[in-house]
C-alpha cells in the first residue's frame, strides 16, 4: 500500500488531527498532533486493513531554529507467510509528532507496541521528550518522566539537543579536558 | 557367622527427567527474596550488561537489565563529521559485524543523496560477499560463546578456528581484522586482492562440511538440548510486539527476512532459503530454535557467497568506488533505512540540512531492541537459565549502548 493511500485512510478517519503530510521526499510521512497520537497509533495497529504491528524505531530530532522537537515513528506491517514464496513486500509508514521545545509532552505508546518502551526511554534520555503515562517512569523535578536508559539517573540535561553544554565535571570527575575548554568552536 | 552377600536392588530407577517448571517445584524450605547483581563484569553477559535479578532460592522472579556502560555518544559524533568520516564509528557499534554496519550506514546515505543508482555492479557484489562472510563470522562467535555460556568450552575453539580464515580474507582485502571501514559511501574502498576469488572458494569448500561437525558437537548434544529446549519461549506475536528482529524473530517461527521482503543491494538476484524455528527439540521460539536458526543461516550465507563469486566474473575493471562518495552533500531531507544485520534489522535515520555534515544521525541497533525482551522472558525461570536466555539473544553491548 502506498503511503498516500494510508494517509488518506487516516485523514478520512481523523480529519484535522492529521496536521500535514509530505510524500515528495525520501521518507514519506504524515504529521499527527501530539494529543491525538495515542488514538491514531491504536488505529494504525489494530485496523485490519493496516496492521502496523512492528514499531521499528523512534528517532528524536531537535529543530532548534523552529523551536520544536520531533519524534519520528517508523512503523512496518509484518505479515509473514508460511512458505518462502508467501513473503511479500511490506508496508512501511512514518509518523512525525512535533512538540514545542519548552514543553515536550507526547503520550506514550508503550501499551500499544511494547517495543516503544526502550525507544521512548532513549528519546527522553538523549533529547528530553517526556512520554506521558510511560510504564517505567520516575518522579522528577518537573513531574513524571521515563527512566533514563543510557546516561546515569542523575545526569543533567539532554545530550543530543543542539544547545547542550557538556558538563565540566561529574561527581568530582573532570569531564572536559583543558584542550576542549580552550579549542575554537566551529 | 556367615553372612550372605546382599544384592542391592533398586526397585525403581530414580527419575532423572524431573520437570523443573516453576509450578511443580515444592517449596518445603522457607526462602526469602534476594536481589542479585548479575554483571556488569559477568562473563555470561557478553560485555558490560548488568541485570538485577530478584530471586527466591533458585527461581528468578524478575530481571531488570541496566545498560549504558559502553555509551560513547556515537549519535552526537555523527552530527559533527561528514558521512564518509562516520563510517569508522559504525564499525565500533556492532564490532562483530563491522562490514554489515558499514553497509547499513552507506546505503542509508546513498539512498538519501540519490547515489544509490550509480554504484557499480562489481561494488554491489563485493559488498554482498563481505556482508555474508561477516554474517558467518558473527554467527560463529554467537555459536562459540553460546556454548561457553552453557558450559561447553570446546565449540568455542572450533568456531574461532574457522573465523580465523574469514578474518584473514578480510585482512587481505582491507588490512583490518575487526574494524574494517571497507564498505563505504560510494562502494568499497579498494578492489579485491589477487586470487581472492580462489581463496574464498577454497574456504567455502572447507567450511561447508564443518557445519555438520558443529551439529554433532553441540546442536544435538543431549546436555545442550536439555539446557536450551523449552527454555525462554518467545511466541511470534510477542516477538513482533517487542520489536525483535533477525534470528530471534525467525527463531519464533516468523518467516521474515529483509533480504527477501525488501531486498537491498540486489539480494533479489540470489537464491537462498530463510530458516525459521520449528520447535524440533521443544516449543517453537525456545532458546534452541534461536540457536539453530543461526547455524542454518551460515549454510545459506555460503550459498549466497558462491553465487556472488560466480556473478563477479565479467565485472572486472568496473570502478568499485564512486568519486562523489567523499564530497557528498546531504539534501534538506531525511531518511530511515534498514538492512538485515546478523543480529536483526539495523536501521539508520539520517537527516541532512544542505550541508556536508548531517543534522542528525540515529542508529537503531538490533541488539538494543532484542535485549528489551529480557524482562519479559526472564520471569519465573531458574537462575541458570538466565545465562542461556541472554546468550540465545546474542547481544553485542557496543551496539546496545552506542
Amino acid at each position: 500500500m502506498a503511503p498516500e493511500e494510508i494517509a488518506n485512510i487516516l485523514k478520512d478517519k481523523f480529519g484535522n488531527k492529521i496536521t500535514g503530510s509530505n510524500f515528495e521526499t525520501a521518507h514519506p510521512h504524515v504529521l499527527v498532533e501530539a494529543k491525538s497520537w495515542l488514538e491514531v497509533a491504536r488505529f494504525l495497529k489494530e485496523d485490519p486493513g493496516l496492521t502496523f504491528n512492528l514499531l521499528r524505531s523512534i528517532s528524536a530530532v531537535d529543530m532548534l531554529e523552529d523551536d520544536e522537537l520531533i519524534a519520528v515513528y517508523d512503523l512496518c506491517a509484518c505479515r509473514p507467510g508460511d512458505r518462502e514464496t508467501d513473503m511479500c513486500a511490506f508496508d512501511e509508514f512514518c509518523v512525525k509528532v512535533k512538540v514545542p521545545r519548552n514543553n515536550p509532552h507526547i503520550p506514550s505508546v508503550a501499551n500499544i507496541w511494547s517495543a516503544a518502551d526502550w525507544h521512548e526511554r532513549e528519546a527522553y534520555d538523549l533529547m528530553g521528550i517526556v512520554f506521558d503515562e510511560h510504564p517505567d517512569s520516575v518522579m522528577g523535578v518537573e513531574g513524571r518522566h521515563p527512566r533514563r536508559i543510557l546516561c546515569p539517573d542523575d545526569w543533567d540535561g539532554y545530550p543530543l539537543r543542539k544547545d547542550y553544554r557538556f558538563p565540566m565535571e561529574y561527581h568530582g570527575i573532570p569531564a572536559v579536558t583543558e584542550y576542549e575548554q580552550t579549542r575554537p568552536v566551529h | 557367622m556367615k553372612t550372605d552377600a546382599v544384592d542391592i536392588v533398586l526397585e525403581s530407577q530414580p527419575d532423572i527427567n524431573v520437570e523443573l517448571n516453576g509450578s511443580q517445584i515444592q517449596h518445603d524450605l522457607p526462602t526469602e527474596e534476594m536481589l542479585v547483581n548479575m554483571g556488569p563484569q559477568h562473563p555470561a553477559t557478553h560485555g558490560v550488561l548488568r541485570i538485577v535479578l530478584r530471586t527466591d532460592g533458585e527461581m528468578v522472579l524478575e530481571a531488570v537489565p541496566h545498560i549504558g556502560y559502553l555509551h560513547r555518544c556515537a549519535e552526537k559524533i555523527g552530527e559533527t563529521v561528514a558521512p564518509y568520516q562516520y563510517i569508522p564509528y559504525t564499525d565500533r557499534m556492532d564490532y562483530l559485524a563491522g562490514m554489515n554496519n558499514n553497509l547499513g550506514f552507506a546505503l542509508a546515505v546513498e539512498k538519501l543523496t540519490g547515489l544509490e543508482q550509480e554504484i557499480s555492479k562489481r561494488a554491489t557484489y563485493i559488498r554482498i560477499i563481505f556482508a555474508e562472510l561477516n554474517r558467518i563470522a558473527s554467527h560463529l562467535v554467537a555459536f562459540g560463546t553460546y556454548g561457553l555460556d552453557i558450559g561447553a568450552i570446546t565449540p568455542f575453539l572450533y568456531a574461532f578456528r574457522e573465523r580465523e580464515y574469514i578474518l584473514d580474507l578480510f585482512e587481505s582485502a582491507c588490512g583490518a581484522r575487526l574494524t574494517y571501514s571497507y564498505i563505504t559511501i560510494g562502494g568499497v574502498t579498494d578492489d579485491l586482492p589477487d586470487k581472492f576469488v580462489e581463496i574464498c572458494s577454497e574456504f567455502l569448500d572447507y567450511f561447508e562440511p564443518k557445519v555438520k561437525e558443529y551439529n554433532n558437537l553441540l546442536s544435538h548434544n543431549h546436555i545442550f538440548v536439555k539446557r536450551t529446549a523449552d527454555i525462554g519461549v518467545i511466541t511470534g506475536e510477542e516477538a513482533l510486539d517487542y520489536g525483535l528482529t533477525g534470528p530471534v524473530l525467525r527463531g519464533s517461527g516468523v518467516r521474515w527476512d529483509l533480504r527477501k521482503v525488501r531486498p537491498h543491494c540486489s539480494y533479489d538476484e540470489f537464491e537462498f532459503d530463510v530458516p525459521v524455528g520449528q520447535g524440533l527439540k521443544g516449543t517453537v521460539g525456545d532458546c534452541w530454535d534461536r540457536y539453530i536458526v543461526r547455524i542454518q543461516e551460515m549454510e545459506q550465507s555460503v550459498k549466497i557467497i558462491r553465487q556472488a563469486l560466480e556473478k563477479l566474473r565479467g565485472t572486472e575493471g568496473q570502478d568499485v568506488l564512486h568519486k562523489k562518495g567523499k564530497t557528498i552533500k546531504l539534501p534538506d531531507d531525511d531518511i530511515y533505512f534498514e538492512i538485515e544485520n546478523p543480529r536483526g534489522q539495523l536501521g539508520f535515520y539520517v537527516q541532512g540540512n544542505g550541508a556536508a555534515i548531517p543534522a542528525r544521525v540515529k542508529a537503531r541497533g538490533p541488539s538494543f531492541c532484542n535485549l528489551c525482551v529480557t524482562d519479559k522472558v526472564c520471569r519465573d525461570v531458574l537462575l541458570a537459565d538466565v545465562a542461556a536466555i541472554i546468550g540465545s539473544l546474542d547481544v553485542v553491548m557496543g551496539e546496545v549502548d552506542r
